[in-house]
This record gives C-alpha cells, structure tokens and sequence, in this order.
C-alpha cells in the first residue's frame, strides 16, 4: 500500500515534466473576395456571394479601365 | 479565374508616382512605409525606364517559404496575403522578396520594428470583408467590392496593369502588337514563371 502510494506521488510528480504542444497556428481563416462587403462602397453590376457574377465583374471592369484599344475602333 | 497578376509597362510608366500616392491614400499607409515605390533605371539619360514595383503575389512566394511562424496564406486568385496577428516582425520575409516587398513601419519605442506590412492587391486581410478592423490593420479591401487595385485603376497612362492573369496579358500582348516594340515585362518570370530572371534557359542545348 506504502508502495503504491509513493509511485502515485511519483507520477504526480513527473506530470510537471511533460511539455506543452508548440504547433503553429498560422494565418486565420480569410472569407472569399466574392463574398462582398457589408458597405455602401461595392462596384454595381454583380451579385454579392454569386463567384461567377464576381468574376465577370472585374473582368469586364479591367477591360474597360485599362484596356484603352477596346473603346476605340481603329486600334492605332 | 486565373490569378491575380501585376503587369508594368515600361514603355508607358512616366514616374509620375501617383500609384504610390493612390496606395498610400487608400490603405492610410503609415508614415515611413510604402507598399508601391516606382523604381527608374538609367536616370537622367536618354532612354530611361521607370517601372512601378510593390509586391507581385508570386506564384512560388519565397516570403512564405522562409517565414518561421507561417503567418503568410495565398487566396484562391492568388494573392498572397498575411496575417498580422501572428507575424513576428522578424524580417526574414524582407531578405526573400526579390522585389523588395515586405516593409515594416518602425515607429515604436526605441525605434522597435513593428510587424511586417505589403501590399495586399487590395485584397485585405484575415479580417472580415470590408470592416474598420481588416482597415485599421491591412487597408482597404476593394476585390471585395468588386473593385481592381487602386494604383492601377488610377494610372493615367495605364501602364500598371492589375487583374485576373489571361486579361491583363492579353491587354498587354496587344498593345505590343500594335507599337511593335517593348514586349519586355520585368518581374514578371521572377514572380510567376518557374525560371528565374537572368538564368539561362534549362532543358535546351547551350
């Protein structure tokens, strides 16, 4: 009985030694672009969680801001 | 959708510096950082190229093989983006980036240097959408509102170029057709080709 308490007390001792995990957490989680916003400052023109209408938003709104030879009809 | 892509035409850049000006309103910059800075080769001489640099989201992103609390992630369009809760500030990232991307605001007490801040395509950060927290830490988060980077939606010479990959090469590659000259992109096999600038190609004979 002596025994099996001094090995208990042992053990109770030795927990102290065990080590806490060191795993990375890394970066949280980040919600999709297409998801939207919740403010009055998103571009008309697609629909907010629809990907492909997201898509197709900045797609056409690249080449409509940056693409000069699309607005005119001789492209020189 | 391919991934998101930053082109700079040489041939149009005139250092006008309003993509740094427009980067710097839109996210509230810091004092002493800049995500966007043009870089000019060959200054005062004739022929001289100006390019606009800031980070390039590349493909195999060497800030984020070398960062030791893997703090970086990459979107699915492609922007690689970081989380500023867990970055250290230790730098390692700044020594990676092969164009000088990673910039870290140093205004604390006894000059300590703060977590690392890039450009982030306008794309925010590991905040939700548009609220003042991902703001206050990362900028304004204009995919989300269907919006293109500001630096490039202002320039006027449309010289940056920002977007989905397949439309702004095919923007770029008509416009060399048309003046017939100036096809060179710096940075761009850099940032998202498998071979590196100025190494010789492998696989052909020598």
């Amino acid at each position: 009985m002596r025994c099996l308490l001094l090995l208990s007390i042992a053990l109770a001792g030795l927990s102290a030694c065990t080590e806490k995990p060191q795993t990375l957490g890394g970066a949280k989680s980040d919600a999709a672009a297409y998801q939207g916003v919740d403010n009055p400052f998103a571009a008309p023109g697609w629909k907010k969680g629809d990907k492909s209408s997201w898509e197709q938003g900045l797609k056409a709104r690249a080449q409509n801001t940056q693409n000069e030879y699309s607005k005119t009809s001789t492209s020189k | 959708m391919a991934r998101m892509k930053f082109v700079c035409d040489a041939e149009r850049c005139i250092e006008c510096n309003g993509c740094v000006t427009a980067c710097k309103n839109e996210n509230e910059v810091p004092w002493g950082v800049n995500r966007r800075r043009v870089v000019t080769l060959n200054d005062g001489i004739p022929g001289e190229k100006s390019i606009s640099v800031a980070c390039m989201h590349c493909s195999d992103a060497p800030c984020m093989a070398v960062c030791p609390v893997n703090c970086f992630y990459r979107t699915d369009e492609g922007v690689v983006l970081h989380d500023k809760d867990v970055c250290i500030g230790c730098g390692y990232c700044s020594y990676a980036c092969p164009f000088g991307a990673p910039q870290f605001p140093s205004q604390g007490t006894f000059g300590v240097r703060g977590k690392m801040d890039k450009c982030t395509f306008c794309a925010g950060g590991p905040e939700a959408n548009g609220s003042q927290a991902e703001f206050e830490k990362y900028g304004r988060n204009r995919l989300a509102e269907g919006k293109l980077p500001a630096c490039a939606e202002q320039c006027s010479t449309k010289a940056l170029l920002a977007g989905d990959g397949d439309v702004v090469a095919d923007i770029f590659r008509n416009r060399v057709v048309q003046r017939g000259k100036g096809a060179e992109v710096w940075g761009w096999g850099t940032a998202y080709g498998s071979q590196q600038a100025g190494q010789p190609p492998t696989g052909g004979k020598s």
